[in-house]
Formats: C-alpha cells, sequence, structure tokens
C-alpha cells in the first residue's frame, strides 16, 4: 500500500498556490525543491508515481513531479 | 549537594535606572545610587536595613506604615524613607533616639491589633511583623484590650470586627485577623499582576482587604491566583496552604517553570525532598519575581495517585498492562523496535520528541533516531503549534526563532498581538504587557475572538480587528496595502537592510486593488477604516512590536501569515531596536529548545538540513555513525505511513498525540496500525491507550537539564527531588538506546550540553558552567556572543538582507456550507496547561472542570440552544459533545472552545487540512454544525469503553 494518494498532491497543491504568486523562480522548480527538502524518499516516489499513473493535479504540481529527486533505484 | 540559596534580600523600593548618579552618607557610610532612588533602598546597597512593612522593591513605594522613618540632616522632622529621594551630599542617620522612640510606637500600635499566638501561626519563622517587633526592640503593648479584628468573641459575645479566614481558593488562605492593612497585596494585584482584584475596603479602622465586592470571595472575585499577593504578604494574612500544612521550607532548590514557553524562574522551597512552595525567582530574566497559578501553584501533579512509577508492558493494546522490571519493559521494546525494521525496513519506526522535556533529553531522542534508527523519522509536537514560525521566520530574516526578549516590552509604544491569548496562554508575560499598556502604549488586536488583554484596566485605546478565522494572510497583507499606499514605510531601514528591488516587487504586488482594505473588509468582515486605522498606529508607533500565537500558525496558511509579519516589521523598520520585533509565543515550556535540539526530520540542532554534507559530518565524526541525508517523517506522515502499512514502531516520550493531535479517529487509526508504540510519560496518557510499552517518566522537579524559552533564553532546571520512577527522562532514552547497540555513557546531562555546544555553531559558547555563572543566556551564544543575544538581528539580518516573500491570501479548503455552517476555532484558559495531564492533576480544576463551547447568542438561539445546554458540535471529521456558553466574545459564525479534557475531544472534530508549507496542522479553523444534544456522542461512549479497557493494570503477584 503507498502513502494516501490524494493526500500528497493535496500538499503539493497547496505548495503550487503559494510559489505560483512567487516572483523569484518557477513554480515547479520551487514546490519540487520544498518537496525534496521536506518529504521522506518514499512519499516522493509515491507523489511521482501518481502523477506519472495520471492522477489529477494542478499543472504546476504535474510539472513540479520532473524536478523531484527520487531515490537511487 | 543541594543548592542552597539564600533568598534574594528585599532591597525595600524597586531599582531606578538614571545616568545620573547621587552620592549621599548613610550613617557614615558613602554611598553612590542613581538619581531617583530611595533613601530606603540607599541604605540597603550600603548594607544598612531600614525597618519597614509597607515597602518591599516588589512594589513602588507606598509610605503608609511609618517605620521606616529616619533623620536627615536640614530635613525638618522625620522622613520616610522608603518615599524620599536621595539627594547630593545628603546625610542620613537610620537610627536616632527619636527615630527608635517613633518606631516602637508604631509598632506598638499595630501589635495591639494583632493576635499573639506566633508560635502556632502559619508565618511563624517567615513574618516581617515578627522580624519587626523584634528589630524596634517591642517589649511590651501598653494598651488595654479593646476594639480589634482578631479576637473572634470577648465576654460579651461575638466580636463584630472579626472575619472569618477565606478559604475558597484552593491554593492560598485569607485571614483577616492577621491583616495590618500594609496595601502590599493591594498592590501587587494592580502593579504586577495588572488584575485590579484587590481593593481597601472602608477607611481608618474599617480598613479591610477585599477581593472584589463585598458579597465575593477570593475564588468569586476577579482573582486569577497568580500569587502575587501571597508573595508579599508581609504576615500570615495570604499564606499557601502547602506552608499551612507542612511548615517553613529549609532549603531552595533554583529552577524553571514546566508550563508556558514564558519560562519563569522559580525557587522550589524544600524541607526535605517535598516542595513547601514554589516561589517566582525575582533574578529570573523572564519573570524578574512574578508568576501565573500554573507555575506558582499547580505542582501536585508530580506526586499525583495516578502517577505511573513502574514500566510496564504487553502484546496487544486490548490486554491489561502487566508491570514489569526495567530490564523486562526496555528489551520488550528494543526488540519489537528492531524486529519491526527487520521486516519492514530501516525507515519503519521513529521517534517523537516532547516539548515539555529538557534540552538534553530532545537531544538524546532525535539522537536516538537519527544514529540508533539510522534513519531521520523524529519529529516534536512543535509540527502542531509553531513549526511555521520555524520555516517563516528563517525564510524571511535567516533564523528561526523570535527576535527579542521580553524585556523589549518595557519600550515598546504600541504592540500588535495576532492570534494570541496572553492573559490565558502567556500570563505572566501578560502582566508585563499590561503594565506597558497602563503607560500609555498602543494595543491592536487581531483575533476573532475578544480576549481579555482588550479589557486591561487603565489602558488607553485598543483596537480590536475581530477578522474571520482563516483570513490573516488577507488582513495582514491589507495593512501591509496602507502602509506602502500611504508611503508609511520606513525607506532608510528598508534600503539599508533589505534589498529595494524584492520590496519595490513587493509593493507593486500590495498596491493591487485585491489587498485594498475594502476589498479585504469583506472576507474578513471587519470595517475597512479599522483596518486602515491599525495600519496606521501600527507605522506611525516610533517602536512597535509584534507578539503572535498559535491563531497566526495553525492555519493552511500559517508559514505565509508568519511571513506576512515579518514584511511588517520590515516594511516598517521595526527589528533590531528594544521595544519593536516579531515575537512569537510559544506554548509549551520547550517548544524552542525543542526545535533548536533537532526534532525536526530535516534539521540537525541548530537547523541545518540533513542533506548539508557538512553538518553530516559533524555528526558522523561525534557520534560514529554513517547518516541519512534524507529527510524522515513528520507527525502527521508518520499516522498516513502507519495506515499505509510502511511504519510499524514508535517511541514518544512525553508527548500526548491522541488527544493534542488533529482528527482523533485517524490518529488512533494508525496508532492501532503500529506493532510497537512505546509510551514514556508521567501518566497513562490518552496516547498510552494504544501503547505496547509504559516507560514511567520524570516530573521537572526530579530532574537536571535545561528548557529554552519563547526568547530563545536557555534556564536551569535543577532536580529537587529523587525520581518517583527511578531515573531522569533521559537515562531512559540512555537505556533504550543501549539495548539496541549505541554504547552511550552519559552520566550527566552537562556533558549531553557539552555535546550540544561541541556539534552546533548557534550554541558553542553554551556550558553548565556558564549557565550556573549567569543564570540564564539567550542563544547565540558563542565566540561572537560569549553571554548570548538578547535582541537578534541589530545590524544585519542573520540571512544577510531580509527577504520580502509575497504573501497572497489563499482561502482554506475548510468551508462553511449547508451542512457546516459555523467555524470553530480553538483555544485555551489560564488554569488549564495543553492537553491537561498535569493541571487536571492538580486543585486548577475548580475554574476549568471541563471544556464549553463559547456561541454567539444569536446562533444559539437560531439553534434553540440555552446556556449550560448540552450541544454536539460536529465537523466532516467527527463529532463530540459538550456544554454552551453564550457569549458576544465571539462574532456571530464563530464557536470556539478548548482542548484540555479528554472526555471532550476536541480534536475529534479538528480536520487533516495542514499548513502547506510545514503540515502543521489547521486547529484554528473547522466548518461545523452545532445541534442541542443529550449526551456522548457514539466516539465518545467508544473511546471511554477503549480507554478503560486499555488502562487496565494487572494486580502484582504477592511476593
Amino acid at each position: 500500500m503507498s502513502h494516501d494518494h490524494s493526500k500528497l498532491i493535496r500538499m503539493a497543491s497547496q505548495m503550487a498556490q503559494f510559489f505560483g504568486t512567487q516572483p523569484d523562480r518557477p513554480a515547479p522548480e520551487a514546490v519540487a525543491a520544498h518537496i525534496n527538502e521536506s518529504w521522506t524518499p518514499r512519499m516522493r516516489q509515491d507523489f511521482v508515481d501518481q502523477i506519472r499513473a495520471g492522477a489529477e493535479a494542478d499543472p504546476v504540481v504535474r510539472e513540479a513531479a520532473a524536478f523531484v529527486r527520487l531515490p537511487a533505484a | 549537594m543541594k543548592d542552597f540559596i539564600i533568598p534574594d534580600r528585599d532591597m525595600g523600593t524597586p531599582a531606578v535606572n538614571s545616568d545620573v548618579t547621587v552620592n549621599l552618607l548613610v550613617d557614615g557610610i558613602p554611598v553612590s545610587v542613581p538619581a531617583g532612588t530611595s533613601v530606603m533602598r540607599a541604605a540597603a546597597v550600603a548594607g544598612i536595613s531600614v525597618p519597614k512593612l509597607c515597602a518591599t522593591d516588589h512594589l513602588a513605594a507606598f509610605g503608609s506604615c511609618r517605620l521606616c522613618v529616619v533623620q536627615i540632616e536640614g530635613m525638618r522632622g522625620l522622613p520616610a524613607s522608603c518615599t524620599t529621594p536621595v539627594a547630593e551630599g545628603m546625610v542620613v542617620h537610620t537610627q536616632t533616639d527619636e527615630v527608635a522612640q517613633v518606631r516602637k510606637g508604631v509598632m506598638e500600635l499595630y501589635i495591639s491589633d494583632h493576635p499573639l499566638d506566633c508560635l502556632t501561626c502559619a508565618a511563624n519563622g517567615d513574618c516581617e511583623l515578627q522580624d519587626m517587633a523584634g528589630a524596634v526592640g517591642l517589649r511590651e503593648v501598653r494598651y488595654e484590650p479593646g476594639k480589634n479584628h482578631f479576637t473572634r468573641r470577648d465576654a460579651e459575645g461575638p466580636n463584630p470586627e472579626y472575619r472569618p479566614k477565606d478559604q475558597s481558593n484552593p491554593y492560598f488562605t485569607f485571614d483577616p485577623a492577621k491583616c495590618i492593612v500594609c496595601s502590599r497585596c493591594v498592590r501587587a494585584c494592580e502593579e504586577v499582576q495588572g488584575t485590579f482584584a484587590l481593593t481597601i475596603e472602608g477607611r481608618g479602622f474599617d480598613s479591610r482587604v477585599s477581593a472584589g465586592m463585598a458579597s465575593d470571595s477570593f475564588l468569586s472575585s476577579d482573582c486569577v491566583s497568580c500569587g502575587a499577593c501571597v508573595q508579599v504578604c508581609p504576615t500570615a494574612t495570604l499564606i499557601e496552604n502547602s506552608v499551612i500544612q507542612i511548615g517553613t521550607p529549609e532549603h531552595i532548590v533554583k529552577t524553571t517553570c514546566a508550563y508556558c514557553g514564558v519560562g519563569c524562574s522559580f525557587d522550589a522551597h524544600m524541607r526535605g525532598e517535598e516542595v513547601v512552595r514554589m516561589v517566582p525567582s525575582k533574578d529570573g530574566k523572564a519573570n524578574h519575581g512574578h508568576s501565573c497559578v500554573k507555575g506558582r501553584f499547580a505542582w501536585g501533579y508530580a506526586t499525583h495517585r495516578e502517577r505511573q512509577t513502574q514500566p510496564m508492558v504487553r502484546e496487544r493494546i486490548t490486554d491489561p498492562w502487566r508491570v514489569v522490571s526495567w530490564d523486562e519493559a526496555l528489551d520488550f521494546a528494543a526488540t519489537r523496535l528492531r524486529q519491526a525494521q527487520a521486516d519492514f525496513g530501516r525507515d519503519s519506526i521513529g521517534v517523537i520528541t516532547s516539548s515539555r522535556c529538557t534540552n538534553e533529553e530532545t537531544y538524546l531522542v532525535q539522537k536516538l533516531a537519527r544514529a540508533v534508527f539510522h534513519n531521520n523519522n523524529t519529529d516534536t509536537c512543535a509540527r502542531v503549534c509553531h513549526s511555521p514560525t520555524g520555516y517563516g521566520l528563517k525564510t524571511t530574516f535567516g533564523t528561526s526563532a523570535g527576535t527579542h526578549d521580553f524585556d523589549s516590552v518595557d519600550e515598546t509604544d504600541l504592540a500588535l498581538v495576532i492570534g494570541a491569548n496572553p492573559t490565558d496562554g502567556h500570563p505572566v508575560f501578560a502582566s508585563r504587557l499590561r503594565k506597558r499598556l497602563r503607560e500609555g502604549a498602543g494595543l491592536i488586536v487581531l483575533d476573532p475572538r475578544q480576549i481579555d488583554l482588550l479589557k486591561t484596566p487603565h489602558m488607553g485605546e485598543g483596537l480590536h480587528l475581530p477578522l474571520r478565522p482563516g483570513t490573516n494572510v488577507a488582513m495582514l497583507t491589507a495593512m501591509a496595502h496602507v502602509i506602502v499606499a500611504e508611503k508609511l514605510y520606513d525607506e532608510a531601514f528598508i534600503r539599508e537592510r533589505c534589498d529595494w528591488d524584492e520590496f519595490l516587487a513587493y509593493a507593486e504586488f500590495l498596491l493591487d486593488p485585491r489587498h485594498a482594505p475594502e476589498a479585504v473588509e469583506t472576507l474578513a468582515r471587519v470595517p475597512a477604516e479599522l483596518i486602515r486605522k491599525a495600519a496606521r498606529a501600527y507605522a506611525a508607533a516610533p517602536r512597535a512590536s509584534i507578539y503572535y500565537g498559535l491563531g497566526v500558525t495553525e492555519h493552511s496558511q500559517g508559514s505565509t501569515t508568519v511571513m506576512a509579519i515579518a514584511n511588517l516589521a520590515m516594511l516598517t523598520g521595526n527589528i533590531g531596536k528594544p521595544g519593536t520585533g516579531v515575537n512569537p509565543l510559544r506554548g509549551q515550556n520547550n517548544v524552542q529548545g525543542s526545535c533548536d535540539m533537532g526534532s525536526f526530520p530535516h534539521e540537525y540542532p541548530g537547523y541545518r538540513h540533513v542533506s548539508d554534507p557538512e553538518t553530516r559530518a559533524i555528526y558522523e565524526r561525534a557520534w560514529g555513525v554513517e547518516l541519512s541525508p534524507e529527510p524522515g517523517l513528520r507527525i502527521p506522515n508518520m499516522f498516513d505511513e502507519a495506515l499505509a502499512g510502511r511504519f510499524r514502531g514508535l517511541y514518544c516520550q512525553g508527548e500526548d498525540i491522541v488527544q493534542s493531535d488533529p482528527d482523533t479517529r485517524h490518529v488512533t487509526a494508525a496508532l492501532a496500525a503500529m506493532d510497537i508504540v512505546v509510551v514514556q510519560d508521567l501518566f497513562l496518557n490518552e496516547t498510552s491507550n494504544y501503547a505496547h510499552v509504559f516507560l514511567p517518566g520524570s516530573s521537572f522537579l526530579e530532574k537536571n537539564g535545561t528548557f529554552t524559552n519563547a526568547e530563545r533564553r536557555i534556564n536551569m532546571v535543577r532536580r529537587a527531588m529523587t525520581p518517583k520512577n527511578g531515573y531522569e527522562d533521559w537515562e531512559v532514552t540512555q537505556m533504550l538506546a543501549n539495548r539496541m547497540g549505541a554504547a552511550w555513557s552519559y552520566t550527566h546531562p552537562r556533558e549531553i550540553m557539552a555535546e550540544i555546544a561541541l556539534t552546533t555553531p548557534s550554541f558553542a559558547g553554551v556550558s553548565y558552567d556558564l549557565l550556573e555563572r549567569e543564570g540564564s543566556v539567550q542563544w547565540p551564544c558563542n565566540d561572537k556572543a560569549p553571554l548570548g543575544t538578547p535582541v537578534m538581528h541589530i545590524d544585519g539580518f542573520v540571512r544577510g538582507r531580509g527577504k520580502f516573500v509575497h504573501t497572497e491570501y489563499v482561502a482554506t479548503e475548510e468551508r462553511t456550507g449547508a451542512r457546516f455552517p459555523l467555524l470553530l476555532t480553538t483555544g485555551r484558559i489560564l488554569s488549564q496547561y495543553n492537553v491537561g495531564a498535569q493541571t487536571r492533576r492538580t486543585e486548577n480544576v475548580v475554574w476549568h472542570p471541563e471544556d464549553i463551547l463559547e456561541i454567539h447568542p444569536s446562533d444559539a438561539e437560531n439553534r434553540g440552544i440555552r446556556e449550560g445546554d448540552w450541544v454536539r458540535v460536529a465537523s466532516r471529521s467527527g463529532d463530540t459533545t459538550l456544554r454552551a456558553h453564550i457569549t458576544e466574545r465571539v462574532a456571530p459564525g464563530v464557536v470556539y472552545t478548548t482542548f484540555h479534557h479528554p472526555t471532550t475531544q476536541a480534536n475529534v472534530v479538528t480536520t487533516d487540512n495542514s499548513d502547506w508549507a510545514t503540515n502543521c496542522p489547521e486547529f484554528k479553523v473547522t466548518a461545523v454544525q452545532v445541534s442541542p444534544s443529550n449526551g456522548p456522542s457514539e466516539w465518545q461512549e467508544e473511546y471511554r469503553h477503549h480507554s478503560d479497557l486499555a488502562r487496565r493494570i494487572l494486580p502484582t503477584a504477592a511476593e
């Protein structure tokens, strides 16, 4: 079983809402940086898997997935 | 060895600050004191104690007892030394024939109306009246027995002047028969506490101390039981019940209160290993001799009969507890934790450190996770209170801490209080703020509820912006809009200390009409003109300070709100000088410390990210293990992972997450899904209902260590008695770690602090020797600041330039609708503390026996709810029942309650919404419906059933 599906995306969407209003850097990168700083590798993997599997998400969240650091396989 | 400290000498009148020094001669001894000092204090400085009764250095001079008269050359008569200021070249004689004669006469009058039961009096040995009778050489009372206040009856019948003792307060007794009407208690209630509950009624011989109206007792009056009156009373008139019961103390142990984040210093007055009373230390740098009902009186929980002192284990959480040896309990815990890791991987277990435990204990618990579990699954209850403060202030200023010390409030011209209720949550700070408000400082309160600070007696105008819960960011951004639009900002400060281009970008953002007060008015339901008025007042004050609490952080936009606050301070230059700043009021005693000590899963001690190779190298060297560069699980993540079957074991020290964390059903389901839950606590708390191992904890009176208060002040906690469970909490953690393969060999917390100092730059200069010498220090404490740092960011921000973060308002997902039309917000009350585990086990329950729901009259009427009715509060998470109190303190559409009692379980109702940056739960906004009810909810019944079952302890076999 993986980390509650909707919750990770909901948390990422909240981050997107914040970073989307910041002028200093592109929101997807900022969201990913915040996720990399504060989520465990497993949560990050679940998140990316969910996005890759086509989970519904804000475009910023979707783009952020590309910048999320994944644990070495 | 016991710390024996001679009680601070009373200098008679308070110290005075002045640049001008005055020289005088007292009894032939030359003395130099600051101008404005009293003759009495100057004499005390010279080592001479002038007899006194109404004077004490806690209070301004009053000049009523006439005992402190002296002779001053060139002055007529005998002036009172307490009210006479020194003058250059003054020649004072504190003892002459005439002075002695007058004093003896005065004492004779006092004693003529005072019982002579000294031997059996509770103040025997600690009575200033007794001392003064001795000091002036009183040998006889020549007055015939007559009209008096102390005899119950005489030959002619009952004495009409006699008043019986008032024993309504559970902690102290008021015995009018012993009162000398020196007014110290009344003055303390006004000057120190700021409540104005006491007064002198009547005149002349009829003068009496009275709490509230004539019909009031101490309990029914406005008295908040802070103990200031008891502390200054020179006789047995106001005295602690514990002293009446036990007798006078024989030694003092200096320590720090284990309640809120003010971190008051206390003198534990001991007789053997029994606490006789706790008296706030006059030299305490946070509290300067003041206290509240919790620290002063509510320490009885430490010896409460429900205290658990033996380790216990059980296979399943539905089994009864089995009392076992420490060895068995620790082996059981260690084996199961290792088994979980073997079965489910290294990351399947974790720890929760405690904001109620010491820095040293917290440090060891996070070290256990990092160095022994080999993961970073460590979090602390600050997750659910001030984690947004950490994120917000680190982003804007560069460090995760409040900027100022509490003393700074004495210099503030205006206090902006946001989402905090200091008179209840941080009472000693509130008293200091109220003093400043009486001196004329302005007050602005941003809070959905009308807090008591707004009713401060004798203050000037206080502005209340009763905003709708969840609109903090919109409100603060509107205030910033006004400051920029009306050019009220401090351009020089911004140019020097921040990035001007960043400011321009932020200004452009702010000037958009969507941030104007007129636009925000509809969201926050506060008139635009009031928002403008508040913004102008904050910007106009020469020194404006911001104090905030959990009403800021516990929101989905908690971190954004903290940054909006930081922006306001930077825009107006209110940083870096006394009287200004951004000051989070921390909930628990060691919230600051537990965060500093690396409790968060992404940060080592001193707020250094786990991915930073240099920091990791420091700890890998110190601990001799390889460390994980990846962030661990936060508390809510732990619960989610537990429900996903991947998180299987938890060591939880001194926190009651079942009661204190949101969405109780989610928390209990997560705990029930784990293989091993180890709880270390004083009591079988709510979380222990889901535990397999119970390790008994030690109270703050039973251990050595340090707490760090809201002003970054590291205060000593000293052991006053032997731990009832046999070990200090850090020893228990060490035993568990060693069972799991660590080879720790700390013999005293000072060694743990030495390791912290060695590995953490901001603590580099901290040592127990320094703390013993200085009393306390505020971090950063290192080569650059060897004695610590009272005010931060004086010449520049820690991060270099202050950062203006854009603060767009995003409405919370928690919205009212047809099903849940009201907004519930939560808070705390003076007499209770957090989950109530401690205060519920004291007499404090007389003030707050249950949690109640505050509801506006119109909302109550619409629902047919009357005062005191049982009501059901339901949200999308769950429902609970409690009693209603109808009041206009809350706005229509808003209801309010506290979370001190487990039977109410207010957190069954709160949701899993959280702060976008830190997952701090949104405790302060829950959409609810309220309806009449006739009994406990299904959940409450179910929970009570499990709780009764889970708390059973098997009787131990007869020896």
